[in-house]
């Protein structure tokens, strides 16, 4: 049973006072651009999801306090919350910098993007 | 010798002399003492015999002597207050304690299963899977009932439980775990630094085993030392002590689960109110590990007969309860500890000899046995035990390590055996939630190593076996340590004894039992391996070794031992299997808690709830609603008073309690815009002041929720959702909001509750509010169907809505809550005189049915796309995005072979297809057959007078006026003919009337 802390109230609670929203910072093509996306596109964005044995990132509901979504990094291995963050925001840069596989080509584009 | 032979004359830490206690075992009267525990009493009336084995049925009895006992399982208390598979050596006895054995019948003297017994040589590992594969159709009628009637232990209560349980939560700066020498010199270390210390102990008395313990500490026994510290941290006001309370599982940022036996051993205490058993749910700072260590049995021949125990066991029996399992005993070892059993047996006057597998050791135990001339035999195994029902003699033979096979033997008589095959550190609370562990050659067991957690782990259960360092270790929490002055016996090597070589081969009659409860023998673990079950796990589960209710806490090692051995592989190659909560079993009473009858769920009440109650509301639960079902009338039943309701509604006009209904508002300047992304049809083009019905996919393309959402404002909407979505779809609704589309100005507030809500449907609707003066034009040029209204119906301030699921002339009407009963009472009172009769739920849903109208939820099912409902007019092609619009444009969505919504007649029109039920291409004799769809909603239609259903079938639309078959038990066919959706008035006419 994990502790969370929402960042937008504060309040802190077990996780079951939370509502898990799977892996953070899935783009919706549809968004974008709906008149051009490939099957593929459509697939990743619907089932396709990291799985990483350490650094991951989450989004969270503060359910029963603030009725907020937020963002997550979280240590799949340790369970450690490394930091939570708005749901319209990246990570920490030193948590960008410290992810590995998939997040790491991941944040690395959204730099590039930002730059 | 007394006429007790068994309870010493004097002696016993635990029990009280001067109090007898009188209770029953399987109906026959015992006493004991206060203070004794049922296994210590049982055995003091000269008992051996406490159950049969769970496969062959052999007679068992006493092994450990707390928490580790895997033997002696015993269903305590009668009828509803029955509770199984409790061990002996925990439950203390008190007067009128009825408690009996398991898994025997007819008696556990006599008892027919032992018989497999017998048969054993055809019950190897894995049994199951090799004997009742074939004939197939044997499983059914001969294999199933028998392993069912076989297998399981103990019985389950009968009736309902008439105690109370209870859950607690509490924080804590530091939880410790054991309360025995290292746990109470770690409580007291942490307690002096002024934080929250919570200390669990599973036994009634603190001290752990200190009271078996060899040494001094500053010249007192460690038995006065650990008194001394519980009487000092019971007086401080940091220190919360639970005993009686083990702690049954470690989760995720140091979360705990601990398991209080409040009331079991004192009626009284039930008596006074309190609950049976608490379930504590902790969370800590830090977590200290002192759970101490458990002693391993020896795999010799036939080491589970009865009054084959723990060295450890046998010594607490004669410490604490002055009891002794028989008069001539011999201690089994490979280690010093088992010698303070043979002194402690020498002391109280029996005789006793040690057989030790090692062929020397420098221990200062060792030393003195030999100087107190207790007969000491090196190089020595127990090679046979005689007796069934208990032990008559042994064979012990010359052994040295590694040889398998016996040479020279000699027969000794003995009536008991006191083995000890090394400790193993309690693990599990170590590694329940990832823990790493290591091997440890000087233990032969493994040892806590590393773990992400503010975890620490101390003394023996850390691998720390001696006084001097378990208290050094006890004392990282402190912020000043304490020295203490020790003495304590030097301890010689322990050697590894996995396998003790037996007289002939061990499948020939002997058993080297490995888990005990569950039966497995060495022989079964090495079968395994010759038939591939390489992995530990797979070993594990393929012969069931650590997996009864034990979890392997005696047996683990001493299996990985026999595997290492037949493999060739060491033990930490081998690895152990996962550790999991809980530690020790805890009752279904305590998981519930509180949380029964009333308290399981709360109910959601409409305002109408008290009147449905007064007029004989069948209540159906919806959600957490309970609704209406329907209101059976004097000699009516349930059918009957339904056909009425929905006469009622077609030919006069009926009233719903539809305040259930989910009910959000959607405001703000982007609150059009934003309700174009999350159906699949337009409401940006829809008029203020007008309704309109909305479809809602995921983004999957698959239905999710329907209703009617009205434009009460240029920026301001009402959104109905289905009664069971109302709080799915405004979460959705949020997420959307918060995470995808966050330029939108949008409020999204469910106001469900706030409104009580009625649908006035039938012929005379408009008749029935004409006449309660509504406030604005009610005429159906003025208020046409699909439109909305607000003002004031019977001086009550209402929304009403021209909407219809009933397909007839129809007004949804809602007010404030809190006006609800008064308007309900005014609409009732005003429809009197045009036959207004309230109407329930299945009403409500054969209306519809009628109609074709789907319900989200009957009609689909998570897989069930707008197109294949019939409905694809209201998926948008204009608009250029919507949840679900890209994936429904999928080609396997759209495909000529997907399930398509169609209406039924069947060829009887008086029978009724059951729900759910399958069509198939061809109906046959027996299955396989191919299934072609399936029946969503079914009913007796009394308008059509005739059954009618509705059903997702393949190609449905294609199949018009085809016939199909529906297959159902017993052999039956029933057939129905395809046809449109929509049974009554297809024009549509009504609606408008």
């Amino acid at each position: 049973m994990l502790v969370v802390t929402c960042p937008i109230c504060n309040a802190s609670g077990d996780e079951t006072d939370f509502h898990y929203g799977g892996q953070a910072h899935v783009r919706r093509p549809a968004t974008a651009d709906p008149l051009n996306i490939t099957d593929e596109e459509q697939r990743d964005y619907l089932f396709i999801r990291h799985n990483p044995k350490g650094l991951h990132f989450e989004r969270w509901r503060c359910d029963r306090g603030c009725g907020k979504w937020f963002h997550a990094a979280r240590d799949t291995v340790t369970m450690e919350f490394k930091a939570t963050y708005g749901i319209t925001e990246l990570p920490p840069v030193e948590l960008m910098k410290e992810a590995k596989g998939p997040w790491a080509d991941y944040f690395k584009m959204r730099m590039k993007e930002k730059a | 010798m007394s006429t007790k032979p068994y309870r010493l004359a004097e002696g016993g830490s635990r029990i009280d002399r001067s109090r007898k206690v009188t209770f029953s075992f399987d109906g026959k009267d015992i006493s004991g003492f206060a203070g004794d525990t049922l296994a210590s009493a049982v055995l003091a009336s000269g008992q051996k015999l406490f159950g049969r084995s769970f496969k062959y049925h052999r007679p068992r009895g006493l092994v450990g002597l707390g928490s580790e006992e895997m033997n002696a399982l015993i269903g305590v208390g009668v009828g509803s207050r029955h509770e199984p598979n409790l061990r002996a050596t925990q439950i203390e006895i008190f007067d009128g304690l009825a408690a009996e054995s398991q898994n025997r019948w007819p008696s556990l003297k006599y008892d027919i299963g032992a018989i497999n017994s017998k048969f054993s040589r055809f019950l190897p590992a894995g049994f199951y899977y090799k004997t009742f594969m074939w004939p197939k159709s044997f499983w059914k009628h001969v294999y199933e009932p028998f392993i069912r009637k076989a297998a399981g232990l103990g019985k389950a209560p009968e009736g309902r439980d008439p105690d109370m349980y209870e859950h607690m939560h509490v924080h804590a700066d530091v939880i410790i775990i054991g309360g025995g020498l290292a746990g109470l010199t770690a409580a007291e270390a942490a307690a002096s630094t002024g934080v929250k210390v919570l200390l669990c102990d599973e036994n009634p008395v603190l001290g752990g085993i200190a009271d078996l313990t060899a040494g001094m500490i500053d010249g007192e026994c460690v038995e006065a030392y650990t008194t001394a510290a519980a009487a000092r941290l019971a007086a401080k006001s940091n220190v919360h002590i639970l005993t009686r309370t083990t702690v049954v599982g470690h989760f995720h940022h140091n979360y705990l689960m601990a398991f209080e036996r409040v009331g079991d051993h004192d009626p009284a205490i039930l008596a006074s109110g309190a609950p049976k058993h608490r379930l504590w749910k902790i969370r800590a700072d830090k977590v200290v590990v002192a759970t101490g260590a458990l002693e391993r049995p020896i795999a010799f021949a036939n080491n589970d007969r009865p009054n084959i125990m723990l060295a450890s066991a046998v010594r607490g029996l004669l410490d604490r309860y002055g009891v002794t399992p028989g008069s001539n005993g011999v201690v089994f070892t490979n280690n010093d500890d088992a010698y303070l059993t043979a002194f402690a047996l020498k002391k109280a006057g029996v005789n006793v000899r040690i057989v030790d597998s090692r062929s020397r050791s420098d221990g200062t135990l060792v030393k003195r046995a030999i100087a107190a001339g207790i007969d000491v035999q090196l190089s020595s195994v127990i090679s046979a035990v005689e007796g069934t029902v208990g032990v008559t003699a042994v064979k012990i033979a010359a052994y040295r390590k590694g040889q398998g096979r016996v040479i020279t033997e000699k027969r000794v008589d003995c009536d008991f055996i006191a083995m000890s095959g090394g400790w193993n550190p309690a693990l599990h609370i170590w590694c329940h939630n990832g823990g790493k562990i290591q091997f440890d050659d000087r233990l032969q067991s493994f040892r806590p190593k590393s773990h992400t957690d503010n975890i620490v782990a101390i003394g023996a259960a850390n691998g720390t076996m001696s006084v001097e360092a378990t208290l050094a270790e006890a004392q990282t929490l402190a912020k000043k340590t304490k020295t203490f002055k020790v003495e304590e016996p030097s301890r010689g090597a322990l050697e590894s004894l996995w396998f003790a070589p037996a007289t002939g081969k061990y499948n020939e009659g002997n058993k080297h039992f490995i888990d005990f409860q569950n039966d497995v023998t060495a022989a079964d673990l090495e079968l395994a391996q010759r038939e591939g079950y390489e992995s530990v796990e797979h070993t594990k589960r393929y012969t069931t070794f650590g997996m009864a209710t034990d979890q392997g806490k005696t047996s683990n090692l001493n299996g990985l031992g026999v595997i290492s051995e037949a493999t060739g592989k060491t033990i930490p190659e081998i690895g152990v299997t996962t550790f999991r909560p809980p530690y020790t079993p805890y009752s279904f009473g305590s998981i519930a808690g509180s949380l029964t009858n009333d308290l399981f769920l709360p109910i959601r009440r409409t305002p109408i709830f008290e009147w449905h109650m007064e007029h004989g509301a069948v209540f159906e639960p919806v959600g957490q609603w309970r609704r209406s079902y329907t209101y059976p009338q004097a000699s009516e039943d349930k059918h009957q008073a339904i056909n009425r309701e929905i006469l009622c509604v077609r030919n006069k006009v009926g009233l719903l309690d539809a305040s259930t209904l989910g009910k959000i508002e959607i405001k703000g300047p982007d609150a059009a815009e934003f309700l174009d992304r999350i159906y699949t049809n337009t409401f940006s083009t829809l008029k203020v002041g007008k309704c309109r019905y909305g479809l809602m996919m995921n983004e999957l393309g698959f239905l999710t929720d329907d209703g009617v959402t009205v434009r009460l404002a240029e920026d301001h909407f009402i959104m109905h959702t289905t009664s069971g979505g109302a709080d799915r779809i405004g979460a959705w609704l949020e997420e959307w909001l918060q995470t995808e589309w966050t330029q939108y100005k949008v409020f999204v507030t469910p106001v469900t509750e706030q409104w009580a809500q009625f649908a006035v449907a039938g012929p005379r609707a408009r008749d029935v509010l004409s006449k309660l003066s509504p406030d604005f034009d009610i005429s159906n040029e003025a208020f046409p169907h699909m439109s909305f209204r607000q003002g004031l119906i019977g001086g009550y301030p209402v929304r009403v809505y021209r909407i219809s699921f009933s397909g007839e002339l129809s007004y949804e009407v809602a007010t404030p809550a809190n006006f609800g009963q008064g308007l309900w009472n005014a609409i009732m009172e005003a429809g009197d005189e045009f036959g207004l009769s309230a109407y329930g739920t299945e009403a409500l849903h054969v209306l519809r049915a009628e109609k074709g109208y789907i319900v989200v939820g009957d009609e689909s099912d998570g897989t069930v796309t707008p197109i294949d409902v019939g409905l694809e007019g209201m998926v948008s092609k204009k608009k250029p995005d919507f949840i679900g619009k890209r994936s429904l444009e999928q080609s396997f969505l759209k495909g000529p072979n997907r399930k398509q919504l169609v209406g039924l007649f069947t060829a009887d029109p008086t029978e009724v297809l059951p729900d759910g039920a399958y069509a198939v291409a061809q109906a046959k004799d027996k299955p396989p057959m191919e299934m072609i769809g399936q029946v969503t909603s079914t009913y007796m239609s009394p308008t059509l007078g005739r059954s009618i259903a509705m059903a997702l079938i393949e190609n449905g639309r294609a199949r018009m006026g085809e016939v199909i078959s529906f297959p159902l038990e017993g052999g039956k066919v029933m057939k129905a003919t395809i046809t449109d959706t929509v049974f009554y008035d297809k024009e549509g006419g009504r609606i408008h009337g």
